[in-house]
């Protein structure tokens, strides 16, 4: 085996935690190496110990052959090492080239030599040639800006690169357009450690995979000798019954129906139907125009035309329709966007769970029953089992999973019967993946209305019970889940059509 | 391609503000109002804010905001008087001495404004609003709270509107300014140090991934704020002849005014030399143009506001 980075024995603890146990990881030059575990198992921290970012305790490291010790970012950069994190760290207001050489820029007294040639080679390798280096960095999509991330760490010379799920927040073309770009990077022989909670993207792109489990790593080896169901047993240690668990529900009367949304070009003149008790997926490529309708109904954003009927009243969208309102009728949205946009994640988990009922815990002269509050929000969040160590610490403290779970709880003590989620299960976890699928069910089954927003196909398969695929604006129409299949959803995707 | 236009063309907005504004009081102002005494006399009142503003664009861009200028403002006046007085004034290299010695200790208090907020992580507001009540209170102290008679001297001449020799036609602080605001333009476009500028703030995460040094860079910002507040205080000074710790009260907002007019965001990684130059003109036009026409003063107050507002709302739906 040609073995190109090694990290032996690897010991990390902060305090009484133990974050890293005699890790290995061993990585062949020029592959792919997944390394794959849960939140909290010690991926992170592994990788900033290999970029530079901390020091280990105890082990040690060789490239090539030859023992690495970094002293900082800066040290593993020139060693070839470079990470790109999950959070894209571009500066919006520069050009493409400008961020490409930042900290590198070439210059003769200080007055800077631009470097729009090799700017233009890294992207070119990368198969892009056609993102222009003089462009603004905010003004190109996030696939285009994660490029030219890459890019960066191909210009510094990067050997080794690291890539902490660079596709979570990446439509599928986008994917397919990074997996090129992998494929060429193997090519030209530079070696990518590779982090994902998507085990069926690392199927496809992965040579080898490392598992971690709190702070161990527990086993190794070539992709193709191992399959899904493994990985996900030896991720959380015993099998996992079941991915997608189904709580029976029955499915009722017509709830909820949306007529006429329009607001072109996002949304075209949409029309369906969504019964009690049922769980509808939305399918879409993103930009597709689903979180955009979602938004419309809920009164986020105004719509041109279009009306909802909930229980046989008639609300009209529009300036006039607003978040209030829709909650007021026991409809709630919970958003994409938990950090900027779903949470306030500096205030305490309590707050952030009775946010849309405080009514409910407020006299007629809006003093609060801070008591009431707390009894509520305490149950509520021992039903989704968020895991906290005090229900006033702010929700920054909770890991992903945890946070999501927040946003979720509040959703449930508004006592809403029509749920809008959207994807509820981005960037976390796949035990509270499955814990949040639960309680989808759970609602389900005791009648309420779901409208389930995600651009992870399986679990569309796994949990819902209809399903609608949207393409630039236009829905396609509702049909039970068996009538589709991945195909078929992919083409309606992509192209519009049946 | 048309973006990058658009790029290029950022300070076309504040520029026909200024065209706009002009014309008005060309329709509106007596005909003194463009008579070539004039016109002199109003690039000659835009260079206190003007340079103030070179320096806060610095800051501005890189996200942050200082209060203090127009308390340092006061505080070089009044050290450039008391030197004056003190020494006799009796040589050019003195006076020029005392001018450098009163910008040294200026931009001293910008490097301090810029060390705690990088070193102790306090914001900028605060750090500055408290550097402001400092400044303002030391100045009151060294001038015994009164103002500080000094010796006329060449320093005087700066700010006189005919100047001496007449081939300049403009005021030696007029050309000083033009000057700095050529060196400020490439600086930000053409150095390392202008990107570093710009990274700040437009993402300091991304600036310290790349092995930039974030706090240096951040001190320096402030620094040279500092450097340019005490060339304006020597041209406040020129300009009133005498040491006054009560002078250029609110100062500071009128140049962060001006660097909003032209173009700067509050949030960061936006704003322009030229466009801050060009918003320090409009304001000055503006106070002289309605003095002209005997607008009172308190509506001139509603009219800046108005403009500021309205400068940033024009931006906000410019980037919609």
């Amino acid at each position: 085996m040609d073995l190109f980075l090694h990290m032996e024995g690897i010991c990390k603890r902060f305090d009484a935690v133990i974050a890293l146990r005699n890790v290995d990881l061993q990585v062949r030059a020029g592959t792919v190496h997944a390394l794959i575990g849960e939140n909290g198992a010690g991926k992170s921290t592994l990788m900033k110990i290999l970029s530079g970012g901390l020091k280990p305790d105890s082990g040690a490291m060789q490239i090539n052959g030859a023992p690495y010790a970094p002293d900082g970012p800066k040290q593993a950069r020139a060693a070839g090492v470079s990470m790109i994190y999950q959070e894209l760290t571009l500066a919006p207001h520069l050009t493409v080239e400008e961020n490409m050489t930042l900290g590198s820029e070439r210059h003769r007294c200080g007055i800077v030599r631009h470097q729009w040639g090799r700017a233009a080679e890294a992207l070119a390798m990368l198969g892009h040639a056609a993102i222009d280096v003089r462009t603004k960095v905010r003004e190109l999509s996030i696939g285009q800006q994660q490029l030219v991330e890459i890019a960066r760490s191909l210009l510094l010379g990067s050997r080794v690169i690291i890539m902490d799920e660079p596709t979570s927040s990446l439509a599928r073309e986008d994917t397919i357009a990074l997996f090129a770009a992998i494929n060429r990077l193997r090519q030209k022989g530079v070696t990518i450690i590779y982090i994902s909670h998507f085990l069926e993207e690392i199927q496809q792109i992965a040579n080898d995979y490392t598992i971690l489990r709190d702070g161990e790593s527990v086993v190794s080896g070539p992709m193709r000798e191992t399959s899904i169901e493994k990985i996900v047993a030896h991720m959380v240690g015993r099998p996992l019954e079941q991915m997608f668990p189904r709580t029976p529900h029955r499915i009722g009367d017509v709830v909820f129906a949306a007529r006429g949304i329009d607001d072109p070009p996002q949304v075209h003149d949409l029309s369906f139907e969504l019964h009690a008790g049922e769980i509808l997926g939305i399918a879409g490529l993103v930009g597709a125009g689903r979180t955009e309708t979602l938004r419309r109904i809920f009164g986020l954003d105004d719509a041109r035309a279009g009306a909802i009927t909930l229980r046989d009243k008639t609300f009209l969208l529009g300036r006039r329709h607003h978040p209030g309102d829709s909650l007021a009728i026991g409809m709630s949205l919970m958003s994409e966007n938990r950090k900027e946009e779903g949470l306030a994640i500096d205030l305490p988990i309590r707050n952030n769970i009775s946010f849309s009922s405080l009514p409910k815990f407020s006299d007629r002269w809006g003093r609060l029953k801070l008591g009431k509050e707390m009894r509520e929000v305490t149950q509520v969040a021992d039903r989704v089992a968020i895991k906290y160590a005090n229900i006033i610490d702010p929700v920054v403290a909770l890991s992903g999973g945890n946070q999501q779970k927040v946003a979720l709880a509040r959703v449930l003590l508004d006592g809403s019967r029509i749920l809008l989620l959207d994807e509820p299960t981005r960037g976390i976890d796949v035990l509270s993946k499955v814990e949040i699928y639960n309680l989808i069910g759970e609602l389900a089954a005791q009648g309420c209305a779901i409208i389930l927003v995600s651009s992870y196909l399986p679990e569309l398969f796994g949990i819902c019970d209809a399903l609608a695929v949207m393409y630039r604006g236009h829905m396609s129409p509702v049909q039970p889940i068996s009538e589709w299949d991945e195909k078929s959803v992919m083409r309606w995707a992509t192209t519009g059509k049946v | 391609m048309i973006k990058r236009l658009q790029d290029k063309l950022n300070v076309l907005g504040p520029f026909l503000g200024l065209i706009f504004v002009f014309a008005i009081f060309i329709a509106l102002a007596p005909a003194s109002f463009v008579s070539g005494y004039n016109l002199k006399t109003i690039i000659t009142q835009t260079v206190i804010v003007g340079i103030g503003a070179l320096g806060m664009t610095f800051i501005i861009i890189s996200g942050g905001i200082d209060l203090s200028v127009g308390s340092l403002i006061a505080l070089v006046t009044v050290l450039i008087a008391k030197t004056l007085t003190l020494t006799g004034a009796d040589s050019a290299t003195l006076v020029w001495g005392a001018a450098l010695v009163a910008i040294l200790v200026s931009t001293f208090i910008g490097f301090l404004s810029g060390l705690i907020t990088a070193l102790w992580g306090i914001v900028p507001f605060i750090v500055t609003l408290g550097m402001m009540q400092i400044a303002r209170g030391v100045a009151k102290w060294l001038a015994n709270e009164q103002t500080v008679v000094a010796p006329v001297t060449g320093l005087n001449t700066m700010m006189n509107v005919d100047p001496e020799p007449a081939w300049l036609i403009f005021a030696p602080g007029v050309w000083l300014m033009i000057g700095l605001t050529a060196i400020v333009i490439f600086v930000l476009k053409y150095t390392v140090f202008g990107r570093y500028v710009f990274v700040l703030g437009s993402n300091e995460q991304a600036a310290r991934l790349c092995g930039i040094e974030v706090r240096l860079h951040r001190i320096l910002v402030y620094t040279l704020g500092g450097a340019f507040a005490g060339i304006a205080g020597v041209m406040q000074f020129a300009n009133l002849t005498i040491g006054d710790p009560t002078a250029a009260v609110g100062l500071e907002l009128d140049i962060i005014a001006a660097v909003v007019i032209g173009g700067g965001s509050l949030s960061g990684g936006e704003g322009s030399a030229l466009g801050s130059i060009l918003g320090a003109l409009m304001m000055a036009i503006l106070r002289n143009g309605c003095n002209l026409v005997g607008i009172p003063t308190y509506v001139q107050n509603i009219l800046i506001g108005s403009i500021i507002i309205g400068a940033v709302a024009i931006d906000r739906l410019k980037h919609k």
